[in-house]
């Protein structure tokens, strides 16, 4: 069976980013990109599948301009045999990367199709389920906990309510949380083979998709900051000011 | 001009209508200021009481109820849903984890791009959604002749129950999809108030060092009728499930008083409670990043500190 991994390069997450003073984006030209942590772990899930001979092969995709292909080949080190990168430089969003996948699913053919549950930028939580939508998939979203059973696969979702878990037929998307796994660190010998691994880039025209954004964002603002606090001496004062001053108890 | 139709989809409850609803129903009153509009609800799954509940809501034409549904799984909702929406101008859900896995599902049969995370409408076709974890706030539009929004609930206040002269109206329900099925579902009973909709929230990171450990923060949850919440870290370890879990990937919560013990507070954990109108942080670390934000801070040793409060309320 064949693994399909969605990746989107993203701001590293431990990296404090602002939007730019006139508004028109995020201050981010300079600061160091990673994949998304979200779809690290998709990766990580989909190569321990392959790992455990319960995938043949792990093709993973990324959406974006031509720099996207440093994290394709940052995934094909920690062990994706083969990347697809739709190239483009028109502003995206989760519906169009949806369509684009959609379409590399249909020429693929994967058993499986892993993605982040969430972009750490956009904050979107919407493009697995879209293209589980596109290709009438069923979809195991949030996924803590993933397992092929005969030709279903068994996910553990968490939820606002606790946990679900869910058989799907295959073909299905999921898209995983951050309790799935833990993703490894990427070894020297693997950063060199991923340089010889295929990395084929196409155009959104080759798949027969325009994207068009249907969003706009006019404007990026810096949330209104909290009035600075006040240091507390003892637990006394404390419940004193909550009681007398902020008047929550 | 016509008035705008607007459909309401209610995330299945058992109590009642849903606190995640009644706060969605109040982004509609917020989208009210800006137009004229009608607006229906309809049921996902829930039981009689909700659709009572939902018949009481002020302002509502019809409740939308099926006459059978197999389930409330995205799969088997979102093709019935894309059907009954096709006369409606906005579509609105809780951003949640029920409507986070069925809005973007539905949009995409809509071929729409929905705005979700929304936490002010500023005009029909105007929104705010937070970004990069909060780190900034998007002002956002959109022509789409339909609009569909996820509504961060934290950011509207609920709607309270009126007198309403809402109809029910029984349409023909979903059919079964043999795309998924439910195996298994761990509902965590609820000892204290749940989380999104408590008044005081107290929450536990890696400071409290274990799952025994959680046991002085429940003390201090009970003392002050509070729901508990937690990091990141505390879930990851194992100290608490995963539902507890404040922040950009966990739940978003603004409760009057949020006390943070033993939180270091980055910012994916902030962009969960920074909206609480009073913060109390409790870390022995003087420079920990959630002083920043906390109205009081106490530096001091949770183990010391919990216990005194404890003894003090
Ligand atoms: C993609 C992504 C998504 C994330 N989503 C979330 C999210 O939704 N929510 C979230 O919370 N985090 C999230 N995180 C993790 C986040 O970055 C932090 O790692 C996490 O919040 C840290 O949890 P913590 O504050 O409990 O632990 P730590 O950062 O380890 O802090 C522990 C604190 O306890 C204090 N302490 C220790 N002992 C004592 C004591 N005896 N008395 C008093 N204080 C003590 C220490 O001084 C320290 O400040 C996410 C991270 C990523 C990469
Ligand atoms: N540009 C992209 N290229 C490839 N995959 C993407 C892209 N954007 C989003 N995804 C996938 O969709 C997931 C959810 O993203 P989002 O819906 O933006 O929150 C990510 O974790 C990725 O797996």
């Amino acid at each position: 069976m064949k693994i399909l991994v969605a990746i989107k390069r993203a701001v590293d997450p431990n990296v404090r980013v602002r939007p730019l003073p006139d508004g028109s984006g995020m201050d981010i030209a300079t600061a160091k990109m990673s994949i998304n942590p979200f779809c690290e772990i998709a990766v990580e899930e989909a190569i321990r599948l392959k790992e455990q001979c319960t995938a043949s092969e792990v093709v993973v995709v990324s959406v974006g301009p031509v720099v996207v292909q440093e994290q394709l080949r940052a995934a094909l080190a920690l062990g994706a045999d083969r990347a697809i990168h739709i190239n483009t430089n028109e502003a995206l969003e989760p519906l169009s990367i949806a369509r684009l996948l959609k379409e590399v699913v249909m020429q693929e053919g994967p058993g499986l199709i892993l993605l982040g549950k969430q972009s750490i930028d956009g904050d979107h939580n919407q493009t697995g389920q879209m293209l589980a939508a596109l290709c009438n998939y069923p979809q195991g979203t949030f996924a803590s906990k993933i397992q092929l059973v005969n030709d279903e696969v068994h996910v553990t979702r968490e939820l606002d309510s606790g946990l679900q878990t869910l058989a799907l037929r295959l073909p299905a998307v999921i898209t995983t949380d951050l309790r799935l796994n833990q993703p490894r660190f990427p070894t020297m010998p693997n950063i060199i083979k991923a340089r010889q691994k295929p990395l084929v880039s196409i155009a959104p025209a080759d798949l027969g998709v325009t994207v068009n954004l249907r969003v706009f964002t006019e404007s990026l603002v810096v949330p209104t900051s909290r009035p600075a606090g006040v240091k507390v001496n003892s637990v006394t004062e404390l419940l004193e000011k909550l009681r007398t001053e902020a008047r929550v108890l | 001009m016509n008035n705008a139709k607007v459909l309401v989809i209610l995330e299945p409850a058992d109590d009642g209508l849903g606190v995640a609803n009644a706060r969605v129903l109040g982004a509609v009153n917020c989208l009210r200021q800006h137009l004229a509009l009608d607006c229906d609800l309809v049921i996902c799954g829930g039981n009689a009481l909700q659709v009572d509940a939902a018949l009481a809501v002020a302002d509502v034409g019809q409740v939308i109820c099926a006459d059978q549904l197999p389930d409330s799984q995205a799969e088997t909702l979102a093709p019935w849903l894309a059907t009954l929406a096709i006369p409606y101008d906005y579509l609105f859900i809780a951003s949640n984890s029920f409507g986070k896995n069925l809005l973007p599902r539905l949009a995409a049969l809509l071929d729409n791009q929905p705005v979700t995370d929304v936490i002010a409408i500023k005009s029909a076709n105007r929104f705010q959604r937070p970004i990069y974890a909060g780190s900034a706030i998007a002002n956002v539009h959109t022509e789409q002749p339909q609009i569909l929004l996820g509504i961060r609930t934290s950011a509207f206040d609920a709607v309270v129950p009126g007198s309403s002269s809402a109809r029910r109206l029984v349409v023909p329900g979903p059919v079964a999809q043999s795309l998924s099925r439910l195996i298994r579902e761990e509902t965590v009973v609820l000892e204290r108030p749940e989380l999104t909709a408590a008044r005081v929230v107290v929450s536990g990171g890696r400071g409290l060092q274990n799952r025994e450990n959680f046991a002085l923060l429940y003390s201090l949850a009970d003392k002050l009728g509070a729901a508990v919440g937690a990091s990141r870290a505390a879930v990851d370890a194992g100290f608490v499930a995963n539902d507890l879990q404040v922040g950009q990937t966990g739940k978003v919560i603004a409760p009057d008083l949020y006390i943070a013990v033993g939180i270091s507070g980055a910012v994916q954990h902030l962009a969960g409670m920074s909206e609480a109108r009073v913060i109390v942080a409790i870390n022995k670390d003087p420079d920990a990043p959630i002083f920043e934000v906390a109205d009081y801070g106490l530096v001091a040793d949770l183990f010391e500190a919990l216990p005194e409060l404890i003894k003090q309320l």
